[in-house]
């Protein structure tokens, strides 16, 4: 049977960590080589790297952290942050991501999903899309989610898929940050109007939202930064109780 | 040993070649005939779409090449479907190399089928020191129905062939470069082939 993924985020600047990580014995906790090695054999299915860098230097450097990761981790992992082209989806693959994930760029001109998805094959293309439910509404959001655009969530990750997409990966800007559980409603809808993948992130907080977004959220996969970085949840501890609860994962 | 990666211009190929690495072994990119001949092993990839893929093999005489190869060769995911005698993705006429046909995943499941999933069934020397049901990496909308030349089955949608063999030549839906320590078990295995 095929497993529910759980899925570490990193984020990345200049091709070190950002947001604090807090695990025992690492000899550096910024640098995202050691850090995925260890989520890999802590048991991690995937991992996603998102680049916040905001210069050119930095983009150069998170390529050569790629290549540096896929020289040492035998998981697979998204790369993410200012892809916007052809040439930038190359570069990333050509140093050994599997997938890439793209988010403000497919929403300012959608073609480039199908560009992805004919060169490169749908199985790479994961669409991040960020929304925030505004007066009953999900709507898309941009740069972080500071910006709201007009596009409905729904609408939004049917096109995409029609499009080419592989996988969604939603983010709730209601519940991200909150560590209150994830957008399981949302969450639901898209698995039922969508055939392909979705990732669920923002709010995770306690094991029990995990089992949550894969039962009630049917969620194909969960995404969590913090709870994961701050051992607050070990993902051995976290895959232990959703077998518990008969959700299929690779232990 | 020399280790050949078949370099077509097919996908994420650097993966491969890492996971080589690891396991102590420096595998060469090569898209010279000569040189793929002359290989002690050599390693068939893929990843995209197949119509495009058997095009770039064609283009560079490759197609005439793989299926006469007398050392052991492995295909691994779109590589695979590639040996077999077709497919359904673009209508796309195989290498032929394998007797049995890509079909689609039904829409009664996701499609494609992202992430781990067991492999069962397991017959071949491939397989070593390897159970029955350890979870491999699997990315794929087609898939090689079961057939007598499976080495290894998997269930998603239908119970279907996730790994064959035919004489010197080995095929593996999963991706073992991508597949934690079991799967660079598997690699270590088809380095030990005979």
């Amino acid at each position: 049977m095929l497993t529910k993924r759980i899925i570490p985020c990193l984020d990345i600047k200049n091709g070190r960590t950002v947001k604090g990580v807090n695990f025992v014995n690492l000899i550096d906790a910024g640098d995202p080589v050691v850090l995925a090695k260890q989520y890999a054999e802590l048991g991690a299915d995937e991992l996603v790297f998102l680049d916040i860098s905001a210069t050119l230097e930095g983009r150069k450097t998170m390529r050569e952290m790629v290549l540096k990761v896929a020289e040492q981790v035998n998981i697979p992992f998204t790369v993410g942050g200012g892809i916007s082209s052809i040439a930038d989806v190359d570069a990333l693959l050509k140093c050994g991501a599997d997938k890439v994930s793209v988010n403000s760029s497919a929403v300012k001109r959608p073609e480039l999903v199908n560009e992805l998805a004919d060169k490169f094959g749908s199985q790479c293309v994961v669409v991040a899309i960020d929304a925030k439910q505004v007066a009953g509404e999900w709507l898309v959001h941009l740069a972080g989610g500071t910006i709201a655009t007009e596009l409905n969530l729904f609408d939004w990750a049917k096109e995409v898929e029609k499009r080419g997409a592989g996988e969604i990966l939603f983010t709730s800007m209601n519940n991200d940050g909150t560590k209150a559980g994830f957008a399981n409603e949302a969450l639901a809808k898209l698995s039922s109007e969508l055939n392909i993948p979705i990732i669920a992130s923002g709010g995770a907080g306690t094991v029990q939202h995990f089992v949550d977004t894969f039962e009630k959220g049917k969620s194909d996969a969960a995404l969590a930064a913090s709870v994961f970085h701050f051992g607050e949840i070990l993902i051995k501890d976290l895959k232990k109780e959703l077998q518990n609860n008969n959700i299929s994962v690779r232990l | 040993m020399k280790l050949v990666i078949i370099d077509y211009g097919a996908g994420n190929i650097k993966s491969i070649q890492f996971a080589f690495k690891r396991l102590g072994v420096e595998a060469v990119l090569s898209n010279n005939i000569d040189e793929i001949k002359a290989a002690d092993k050599v390693i068939f990839p893929g990843v995209g779409e197949a119509s495009s893929a058997m095009k770039m093999l064609q283009e560079s005489g490759l197609d005439a090449v793989i299926p006469n190869l007398k050392q052991p060769v492995l295909g691994i995911c779109l590589g695979m479907q590639l040996m077999c005698n077709s497919t359904e993705e673009g209508n796309t006429k195989g290498l032929g190399i394998f007797n049995v046909d890509i079909k689609r995943f039904s829409n009664s499941v996701k499609v494609p089928q992202m992430g781990w999933n067991v492999i069962t069934d397991l017959k071949s020397e491939l397989f070593n020191g390897i159970s029955e049901n350890e979870y491999m990496y699997l990315v794929h909308s087609f898939y090689a129905e079961n057939c007598e030349e499976a080495i290894a089955t998997t269930d998603y949608d239908v119970k279907y062939a996730s790994a064959l063999q035919k004489n010197n030549f080995y095929g593996t839906q999963f991706h073992p470069e991508k597949s934690g320590v079991v799967g660079e078990q598997i690699l270590k295995n088809f380095l030990n082939i005979k």
